[in-house]
């Protein structure tokens, strides 16, 4: 029983992620129904959620890599237009080569673990066209000394690397072109508090600097409350809840998102 | 009317043993390679009396290509008195009548293993080269189903990061033979396992080449005049083999991609790989009269 | 006197599900807020000063009422704005200061304090030098202006924490007992700011454990302890 909030009226900028009414179901599951979600530029958006929520199946749809029964998918950027729910796999892969940046809980989706940890970098830039080996080292050394990586690891291949650091060449792929879109999907679960922490504050650290617009999912509340400005509470496939990061955490409406909070306080 | 008047008499095998259906069915896939050039065509890759593997992909074309006014080269890694060459040599000379040379100027069909002969090859004549792996991304991505979506997508990201990991594990680019190439700007494409030496003589050639796999069952196509472009970043130059320097120990001619000949103290000797342009220098040298066409290659070096 | 903040027929409670109960906070408050003006919130424990504080600044979501803000763009309520106006505001013109900082892994000190100048747009050397003052004033010495606020003590991270939520004059400063356990030093530069950004015209709303640390600024106390609900009084408050 709360009031119903109005449209925007300060902030009369487009939100650079619109999501609308998104459903897919596999079979008789219904993986997410009719989730809608926004973000503005340089916001970071919070989804929580346990497993089976439809959190990640949403973060994949961002990413273009599954498309959903029902809903569309815009971004707000130039030469970007449309659902795109609607481009064909051709322009879905450049899309999101140049314009989307995304850090997986498991690397190995990410990375191509015997390479390089400059070569997994590099690859984003030689997908986007570049062809000149100084400028690919010199961005790729760029892109992970921004994501805090040691730099006298630059060769290195990630399947000798810790989990952090697998994590920072994720990230440093990920942002390597600059993307307007960064897609967080539980970046940081699995590794130790302490090393979570140290990714945490980088992405944070990015984050202000660059300013890019952030979805990040996670299950741990603790993630979402370091990074998000505003979170949007997932069950069973649908949006319980949403709202600015703080409200959510200090006065939750819904019976699950109380629920959650509690857990973790 | 007799039924024998309707038919021909029972012969021992089709003209050029392949039946012809077989060879409808090659030359329609030749010409489809040919219009999208550098693009894997599949074929049926019929049976012929040799091991897959030994160039029963480029028989198969040269078998289908062949008639009895055109004469036929067949060379192995540059030589014409190897056994493999010799021995599809005389198969198509048998199966087909054709007249056979191992000089490159009066060849109309050459056949060829790992090597592009010296001599610049014209207009008229076709380059058939025997491939065994026609597919550049098998070792970027073992998936052949994904590798083909990756042709239609032109996602070549990963073969440039290959070259990449070469340069940053070993300072350079370490593909010797088979080295891709963009062909017509669309599709990578393996040249086969010719030397890097001999990529850049495909570039706007005049001839057409044909490279078939017959394990593999691909055709793929250069057609005359069309880019050839080796993978390369723009600061970090193609290079050939270090062959420029180096001069034949029997014929004396230099400036052409060698042989190395391990010798007993250790040390080599060098011998020119394309064997008939070696065979012609010799003969010149012992005062014959023999024509020696123009060489991709001059001193050494390849004018751009 | 330039209204800032009309704040009417504000209800607030909340809704315990895992219990089945509804629990009020406060009912139907209303009073205006001028620019430069101070207003202590008083009342006893679980009247719902703070609640008040947090309902403002929407850290809470209101059940009823109207809290209109005047705003650089115009009149705007805050109980019903939306999630990414409030954001804005937030960052511009309505400012909230507690006791605890939120203090992050490797970020320095003066790298704090100076981050709302920086997202304000001030160039990010000139934001440090202020940043260096602010801190200075509240009395963080000087050696710990590049030490990470994580290892400090209670005391100066509080300190720091004052620094960065006054740094940027704002239209409405919302004080949620920001003196305690504070040294006397750090109590009287909290003040000497008060006054300056009161006399630049923030409107502020505080409550505080002592008021008598700011009674010279309280121009009004609105009581919300439930019998004198909207009882407004001159500055006569029970020191």
């Amino acid at each position: 029983m709360t009031l119903t909030l109005d449209a925007p009226r300060i902030v009369t900028t487009h939100p650079l992620l619109q999501v609308h009414h998104v459903s897919k179901s596999y079979g008789s599951v219904n993986a997410l129904r009719d989730v809608s979600a926004i973000a503005y530029p340089g916001e970071v958006l919070g989804i929580v959620g346990e497993s089976g929520s439809g959190k990640s199946t949403l973060l994949r749809m961002m990413n273009l890599e599954e498309t959903p029964d029902t809903g569309s998918y815009t971004l707000d950027l130039p030469d970007v237009e449309g659902n795109l729910f609607d481009l064909d796999r051709f322009a879905r892969r450049m899309l999101c080569a140049t314009r989307i940046g995304i850090v997986y809980q498991n690397p190995h989706l990410g990375l191509l673990m015997k390479h390089s940890s400059s070569g997994n970098v590099a690859e984003r830039l030689l997908v986007a066209g570049e062809r000149s080996f100084a400028t690919l080292r010199a961005k790729a050394t760029a892109a992970l000394e921004a994501s805090e990586f040691p730099l006298d690891r630059l060769d290195a291949p990630p399947i000798e690397l810790s989990g952090g650091m697998q994590q920072r060449v994720q990230l440093a792929k990920a942002i390597a072109l600059e993307p307007a879109l960064l897609l967080l999907d539980e970046p940081t679960t699995g590794l130790d508090v302490s090393v979570q922490a140290l990714v945490l504050d980088t992405l944070k650290r990015l984050q202000q600097e660059r300013r890019i617009t952030m979805v990040i999912v996670s299950h741990d509340l603790g993630v979402i409350k370091t990074l998000a400005d505003r979170v949007m509470v997932m069950k069973g496939g649908e949006v319980v809840e949403a709202g600015l990061a703080d409200q959510i955490f200090q006065d939750p409406q819904h019976a699950y998102t109380q629920q959650l909070v509690h857990a973790k306080l | 009317m007799t039924l024998h008047a309707l038919t021909k008499p029972w012969e021992p095998m089709s003209y050029g043993f392949l039946d012809a259906s077989a060879k409808r069915e090659i030359r329609r896939k030749m010409i489809k390679a040919i219009a999208v050039p550098g693009c894997q065509m599949p074929y049926a890759s019929h049976e012929v009396p040799m091991a897959r593997g030994w160039g029963t992909g480029g028989l198969q074309v040269s078998l289908t290509l062949v008639n009895p006014s055109m004469r036929v080269k067949v060379i192995d890694q540059g030589a014409d008195d190897s056994v493999n060459a010799a021995s599809i040599r005389r198969f198509i000379a048998r199966v087909a009548g054709t007249p056979t040379t191992m000089d490159t100027l009066d060849a109309d069909l050459i056949q060829s293993r790992h090597r592009i002969p010296e001599e610049v090859l014209r207009e008229d004549q076709v380059l058939v080269l025997q491939v065994p792996n026609p597919e550049p991304l098998r070792p970027v991505q073992p998936n052949m189903s994904i590798a083909r979506q990756m042709h239609a997508d032109a996602d070549y990201g990963r073969m440039w990061l290959q070259l990449y990991e070469q340069i940053v594990r070993s300072g350079r680019v370490m593909q010797g033979a088979s080295y891709p190439s963009l062909v017509h700007g669309r599709h990578v494409m393996t040249p086969s396992p010719i030397p890097r030496w001999d990529v850049p003589k495909l570039h706007m050639a005049k001839h057409l080449t044909i490279l078939s796999a017959g394990r593999e069952k691909r055709i793929f196509a250069v057609p005359p005049f069309t880019r050839v472009e080796p993978l390369v970043f723009s600061d970090v130059p193609y290079k050939v083999e270090d062959h420029a320097d180096l001069t034949c120990h029997r014929s004396g001619t230099r400036g052409f991609f060698m042989n190395e000949i391990p010798q007993d103290d250790g040390t080599s000797v060098f011998e020119v790989s394309d064997s008939a342009w070696g065979v012609k220098a010799i003969r010149r040298r012992d005062g014959e009269e023999v024509a020696l066409g123009e060489t991709w290659y001059k001193n050494g070096k390849m004018p751009s | 006197m330039i209204p800032v903040l009309d704040i009417e027929g504000l209800s607030k409670g909340f809704t315990l599900h895992h219990l089945g109960n509804q629990i009020e906070a406060f009912k139907d408050i209303s009073f205006t807020v001028g620019a430069g003006e101070f207003v202590l919130l008083k009342g006893a424990n679980g009247a719902g000063k703070s609640t008040l504080l947090r309902t403002l600044y929407r850290s809470y979501l209101p059940r009823a009422g109207v809290i209109r803000f005047h705003s650089d763009d115009g009149p705007i309520d805050l109980a019903r704005a939306a999630d990414i106006d409030i954001a804005h505001l937030r960052r511009t013109e309505i400012g909230f200061v507690t006791q605890f900082l939120q203090a992050r892994p490797r970020v320095s000190a003066e790298a704090i304090v100076a981050e709302p100048l920086r997202l304000h747009g001030i160039p990010a050397d000139e934001a440090l030098i202020r940043a260096r003052e602010a801190l200075a004033t509240f009395g963080v010495k000087q050696e710990l202006w590049k030490a990470y606020p994580t290892t400090f003590s209670g005391g100066e991270q509080q300190k720091v924490n004052l620094a960065r939520a006054l740094i940027l004059p704002q239209k409405l400063l919302l004080l949620d007992e920001p003196t305690a356990s504070l040294d006397a030093n750090a109590r009287a530069a909290l003040v000497s700011r008060l006054e300056e950004l009161k006399a630049a015209g923030t409107a502020m709303i505080g409550v505080f454990h002592h008021p008598g640390d700011v009674e010279k600024l309280i121009d009004r106390v609105v009581d919300l302890t439930p019998d004198f609900i909207k009882s407004e009084d001159r500055i006569d408050v029970d020191l």
